[in-house]
């Protein structure tokens, strides 16, 4: 989205191949033009994205004019549409409500509603439910689904929530020190990870369904220090099949098997390893 | 709720209010209903959780039982004694049995104090150590919750977030409590982090024979970590029971939806199971409906669930409930 603040931040090189373009080649005009018209984006943190001066109708309304060419009046009934769609009861008066006079849950569903009025091709949603309550994150996920099947809009989901994963999306990246580590279909990844991080990070959450006793895996260390990433592979000093080679050189994410992925120098003797 | 030796903690009746002040007279116009008449107890040696939504009263509940608030109403008892009729002085001395952490351990240390004097300071206050053996036992207490003893002379900032939890927690057992309120304490921890410190509580409970109330959002921690769990909701309780019983058994609609919307890590378990939506928001702790609280987003509510509070009652095995339907 090169939405990263220059200075400091600068990207360094490589391509963002979005329908055939490079994102990182093309105009500011030309990238704004994209950003909110076909790649949208949800955020961790409501209050960043929704104007607490105007009020819902108008801010819905104002998106909805610019990016689907509709009147006024036409912009207003579709406000309305979209806050039904993402499930604000008595959507027809709250419409006309200011951010602030929303519940946090709320002001993630609107914010949900107002990355749908430019029709995305592409959704992007940063930890969208962290702070929400669990049935409310249930709700959400639900309507960012539902608009997933019903218009077809391709989705990134990120988060850190294990259990977010495996009930929506169908393909996942792990990223561990700034880098793809592993990534595969949700179900076989599941089943069977091939890194060490994603084996560790399975084992090491707790779950409803087994049983409670069960004791959980521990990943010792501290998490990376990105301004002081280790040599070789950055997750070697936290690995229990760290050899010597993975202290010294970086492993690149090659294909192990059919569609599945992973940075790991040992990631084909693992399933043996783990065995033992 | 019926007196039992065992029990460190029992609550009973609890009514937590805080007053909503309007103008500049700060006048008193309504009322937060943090607790709204909550019981239960603790025994001696056991994890007590409590889950709910966010508002719903968890935390409230905790500092109530370590007297950080005057209470509205109702009865704390600890150990046998009436801890509300306590006077100041003989709170304190209350107080060291009772220990806090928090989600941002942070937050709650000093940052000019060296992780040494701050796990010292408590031996210092209630006067627990002399000369020599105060540096044996910040050391020992580091030790104990996996930190070294030579990390003594750093300051907060150079110590990662698990690395924090484990110095407030040092704190915490540097006056050697019987009983610990841990609320949130992994919950802004990575999750690599996060097995580390729940590890870490198991452990010490078991060498100690510590006895916790352990309050978090994630239900799948709370179960892990938990003998028995309640159910929070708008400030009262509304299902509390042994854990696996909670998990395989619940009988209040709210613990029905509650843990079904808790998503199970594993695809080929979760795409699984049945989803029970819940519709609406939490309403308001101020304007609270009346009946019980969750009847508007309840499913199979009844007409007298809109104007009767259910009771809150042991439907048998220690496993209590607040629902007309059961
Ligand atoms: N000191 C206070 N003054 C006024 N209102 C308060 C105070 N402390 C808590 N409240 C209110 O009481 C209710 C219960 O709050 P509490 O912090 O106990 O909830 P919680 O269950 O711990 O929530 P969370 O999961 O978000 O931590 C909330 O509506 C809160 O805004
Ligand atoms: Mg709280």
């Amino acid at each position: 989205m090169r939405l990263i603040p220059y200075p400091p931040g600068v990207i360094m090189g490589g391509e963002v191949i979005f329908k055939g373009r490079d994102l990182l080649a093309i105009s500011e005009a030309e990238i704004r033009k994209i950003r909110g018209d076909e790649i949208a984006m949800v955020f961790q943190e409501p209050t960043t994205s929704l104007n607490p001066l105007f009020s819902i109708k108008t801010q819905l309304s104002e998106s909805l004019i610019l990016h689907r060419d509709m009147d006024k009046e036409g912009a207003a009934e579709e406000s309305v549409k979209l806050l039904k769609q993402v499930g604000i009861p008595d959507a027809e008066r709250r419409v006309n409500n200011y951010p602030h006079q929303f519940s946090g849950g709320m002001q993630q569903r609107i914010m949900i509603a107002m990355a749908l009025t430019c029709n995305p091709d592409l959704l992007i949603a940063d930890e969208p439910t962290t702070s929400v309550d669990v049935t409310v994150q249930a709700q959400l996920l639900d309507i960012i689904d539902r608009l997933r099947t019903e218009y077809g809009t391709a989705v990134i989901i990120i988060t850190h929530n294990l259990g977010v994963i495996a009930r929506y999306v169908d393909r996942v990246n792990v990223m561990y020190a700034g880098r793809l580590v592993e990534s595969g279909e949700t179900g076989a990844l599941f089943a069977q990870p091939m890194h060490p991080y994603t084996m560790g990070l399975l084992s090491s959450v707790p779950r409803l369904d087994l049983p409670r006793k069960h004791e959980l895996f521990v990943i010792g260390g501290q998490p990376p220090n990105l301004a002081r990433i280790p040599p070789g592979c950055a997750f070697h000093p936290r690995c229990q099949f760290a050899i010597d080679r993975c202290r010294q050189e970086i492993p690149e994410l090659e294909e192990i098997t059919d569609g599945r992925h992973s940075a790991c120098f040992r990631s084909r003797e693992l399933p043996e390893l783990v065995g033992k | 709720m019926g007196m039992d030796n065992n029990n460190l903690v029992e609550v009973e009746n609890l009514v937590m209010y805080f007053p909503v002040t309007a103008g500049i007279m700060r006048r008193k116009v309504a009322d937060v209903k943090a607790v709204d008449g909550i019981s239960f107890y603790i025994k001696n040696g056991e994890t007590l959780g409590l889950v709910g939504e966010s508002g719903c009263g968890k935390t409230t509940t905790g500092r109530c039982i370590l007297r950080l608030y005057e209470i509205t109403s109702g009865k704390i008892t600890f150990d046998g004694v009436d801890i509300s009729k306590l006077n100041k002085e003989q709170m304190r001395n209350m107080r060291r049995n009772m220990q806090l952490i928090f989600q941002d351990p942070f937050a709650s240390l000093d940052p000019r104090q060296t992780a040494g004097s701050i796990i010292g300071e408590p031996l210092q206050v209630h006067k627990l150590v002399k000369g020599q053996e105060y540096k044996e036992q910040v050391a020992e207490l580091l030790k104990m919750v996996e930190l070294e003893p030579r990390m003594s002379v750093r300051y907060p900032h150079e110590f990662s977030g698990g690395q924090r939890q484990r110095l407030g927690l040092a704190r915490a057992l540097a006056v050697r409590p019987k009983f610990i309120v841990c609320d949130e304490p992994v919950s802004a921890l990575d999750v690599s982090i996060q097995a580390q410190i729940i590890t870490l509580l198991l452990r010490l409970k078991q060498e100690l024979n510590l006895t916790y109330l352990f309050i978090a959002h994630d239900l799948s921690v709370v179960r892990h970590i938990s003998d028995r769990v309640g159910v929070m909701y708008l400030g009262r309780m509304a299902e509390l029971t042994r854990s696996d019983e909670l998990y395989d058994n619940p009988l209040h609609p709210y613990t029905q939806a509650l843990l079904s919307a808790v998503p199970i890590p594993d695809p080929a378990v979760d795409r699984q199971r049945k989803r029970i939506l819940l519709s609406g928001d939490v309403p308001s702790p101020i304007f609270t409906p009346g009946g019980c609280h969750f009847h508007p987003r309840c499913s199979v509510a009844m007409d007298v669930c809109k104007d009767q509070v259910p009771e809150f009652k042991d439907v048998g095995n220690e496993h209590w409930v607040a629902c007309w339907r059961v």
